[in-house]
């Protein structure tokens, strides 16, 4: 399956990434190539096969429904990490315009 | 003796008869990671003066008899995809290379309480997607072997420290063979556990149903000292499991392998493995038929199919796993003209090509109209890959392979064409898709380039394949020749 520049940019747009007019075309050759190589699963019989997600076989692990309280210095530690703050406040661009 | 070639168990030993200091170990370590920066390049940080504080500080505990578990003092690396408060955890990506721990991984954790020594962060391909070692924003890691070859990878920076002699022990990360592959090709032992066996608390993570944390090592004993320091169930990972008392790591090692049962898979050795690497291998099974195990044929069916599964399914938990990284709250921010426009510069820019290639199958293969032939396809076969090896290991009791079918490849030789890249990773990839554990050990030399042999066991019977490791690393006697020659 071959894929098509416009593709690729619905993909990006998808993925959230922005791409250089190179990298579409690098992209879509590369993307291709490795799209054909996993069609080969398509020729493999899977009637009645069930989709496994995982390799162990844990079902509802449930933790403790009660509050644990972050320590201050790894609070700290967080709030240090954001890119732009206004004293303990997370600054973004509007969500709704 | 010199002290940056020593295994863990000779150093543990020598603590013990105060025939040497942490301080001492440390240092050793220390001078070769300094020598190698700009040669081999395995760390992205070292912590030069805090590993040689904490060492005195672990030497004055063993005077006074107050040591707090027989790894105090051992200086260990960590891959830069791990949290360790103290240093910053970049994942090779330019999008948080200023990110500095706000707590540490379990595993650092647990290592830190029983006073092992953190000697820096190794280098990663970017956010541990990669082969060799050379998409990370730090530069590439080359092999101490010969440096014009990739170290393999990801966890290139902890093989190469290991096989070097600028760490004692190291930890790294295995998703399709990130632990094993490089371990292969610098000549060092590495092994990837059942998954659930370690906690991927404060790992960042790569695909969750594949990603398990293990050890790196010169010697198979050092791995089994390891693995026991870090594993476990950890009720911050919901996936690690509590251990059974039949599932409990060896502590004697027999020389013999009588009543052993190693599996071939005849689809494995068929075509497309260089001869030197197969006819190494072949001859590591003749020693294991030496010490007395039964050799038999076994068939895994699909095993032509693992890669194409591992292909989607990684991608595809990438591609969720990786929409935190948005500039919003942590990591480089580009602002662009609304949300959106921020979301795409920060990633576009702060990922890099492969990681923005795997997001992008993964998003592909998650689509609204290929979920069915991409995603939920490769679930099934997945199903069938895991049945294979159950039904293998009626019997037999572990299998052995190639851990890679090439030794390591020149610099830049594959980094434009990922399928090639890809292909590296036949024989690593099923274990994960199968969560089984699989150790890889040194068999031999092609052209002066190590070849590994790996060793896949049931689920949680690391016992089984370190044991036969272990007898197999003896016999062989592979390890006086396994060091690199500029080391």
């Amino acid at each position: 399956m071959k894929l098509t520049p416009e593709q690729v940019d619905h993909i990006a747009t998808l993925s959230r990434l922005s791409l250089t007019d190179e990298e579409r075309t690098r992209f879509a050759e590369q993307l291709s190539s490795i799209l054909e190589y996993v069609d080969l699963l398509s020729k493999v019989d899977t009637a009645d096969v069930e989709p496994m997600q995982h390799s162990i076989a844990l079902m509802n692990v449930f933790g403790a429904d009660e509050p644990a309280p972050v320590d201050e210095a790894t609070r700290l530690a967080l709030l240090s990490l954001f890119p732009e703050r206004e004293g303990d406040l997370l600054k973004v661009k509007a969500v709704f315009s | 003796m010199d002290l940056s070639r020593a295994t863990l168990t000779e150093v543990v030993a020598g603590f013990g008869k105060q025939q040497f200091s942490s301080r001492e170990v440390v240092d050793a370590c220390l001078a070769v990671a300094e020598k190698n920066e700009k040669g081999t390049h395995a760390y992205v940080q070292l912590f030069a003066d805090e590993a040689r504080r904490a060492a005195d500080e672990a030497d004055t505990r063993r005077r006074f008899s107050l040591s707090k578990s027989p790894l105090d003092g051992v200086p260990v690396a960590v891959k830069d995809n791990m949290l360790l408060i103290g240093s910053r955890t970049t994942a090779g990506s330019n999008i948080i290379k200023n990110y500095e721990s706000p707590y540490d991984a379990t595993v650092v954790k647990r290592l830190r309480e029983a006073g092992a020594i953190f000697l820096g962060k190794t280098n990663l391909d970017e956010f541990a997607m990669g082969s060799s070692t050379e998409t990370s924003c730090h530069g590439p890691t080359r092999n101490p072997w010969d440096l014009r070859k990739i170290p393999g990878g990801s966890s290139g920076g902890s093989a190469v420290a290991v096989a070097e002699g600028s760490a004692t022990i190291a930890l790294g990360s295995d998703t399709g063979g990130s632990i094993r592959q490089p371990a292969a090709m610098c000549g060092v032992v590495g092994l990837k556990p059942t998954y659930g066996r370690v906690s991927r608390y404060g790992l960042m993570a790569m695909a969750s149903s594949l990603d398990q944390i293990g050890p790196v090592a010169r010697c198979v004993e050092d791995t089994a000292l390891l693995l026991h320091a870090i594993e476990g169930r950890d009720p911050m990972d919901s996936t690690s499991v509590e251990l059974l008392e039949g599932w409990s790591l060896p502590t004697a090692w027999p020389e013999s392998l009588k009543g052993l049962r190693v599996g071939m898979p005849k689809e494995y050795f068929v075509s497309g493995m260089d001869p030197d690497v197969e006819s190494s291998v072949r001859a590591a099974v003749k020693v294991l038929e030496g010490l007395g195990a039964e050799i038999k044929e076994v068939s895994l069916p699909n095993a032509g199919h693992a890669l194409a599964v591992y292909y989607v399914l990684m991608p595809s938990e990438v591609s969720a796993n990786l929409a935190r990284f948005d500039g919003i709250r942590y990591g480089v921010r580009k602002m662009g003209d609304s949300l959106e426009g921020t979301y795409r510069k920060s990633r576009g820019e702060g990922f890099g090509r492969e990681v923005r290639r795997r997001i992008m199958l993964g998003t592909y293969a998650l689509s609204s109209g290929y979920y069915d032939a991409y995603y939920l396809k490769a679930l099934k076969v997945r199903r069938l890959i895991a049945q294979d090896f159950s039904n293998a290991f009626q019997d037999v009791d572990c299998i052995v392979t190639p851990t890679s079918p090439m030794v390591a490849w020149d610099v830049g030789e594959k980094t434009d064409d990922p399928l090639s890249m890809y292909l590296a990773d036949i024989y690593t990839v099923s274990v994960n898709v199968a969560g089984l554990p699989a150790i890889s050990v040194p068999c031999g030399l092609s052209n002066g380039l190590p070849v590994g042999l790996q060793l896949i066991g049931k689920h949680f019977d690391e016992k089984t394949i370190l044991t036969a490791a272990k007898a197999y690393e003896t016999a062989a006697g592979h390890r006086a020749t396994m060091r690199p020659p500029s080391a």
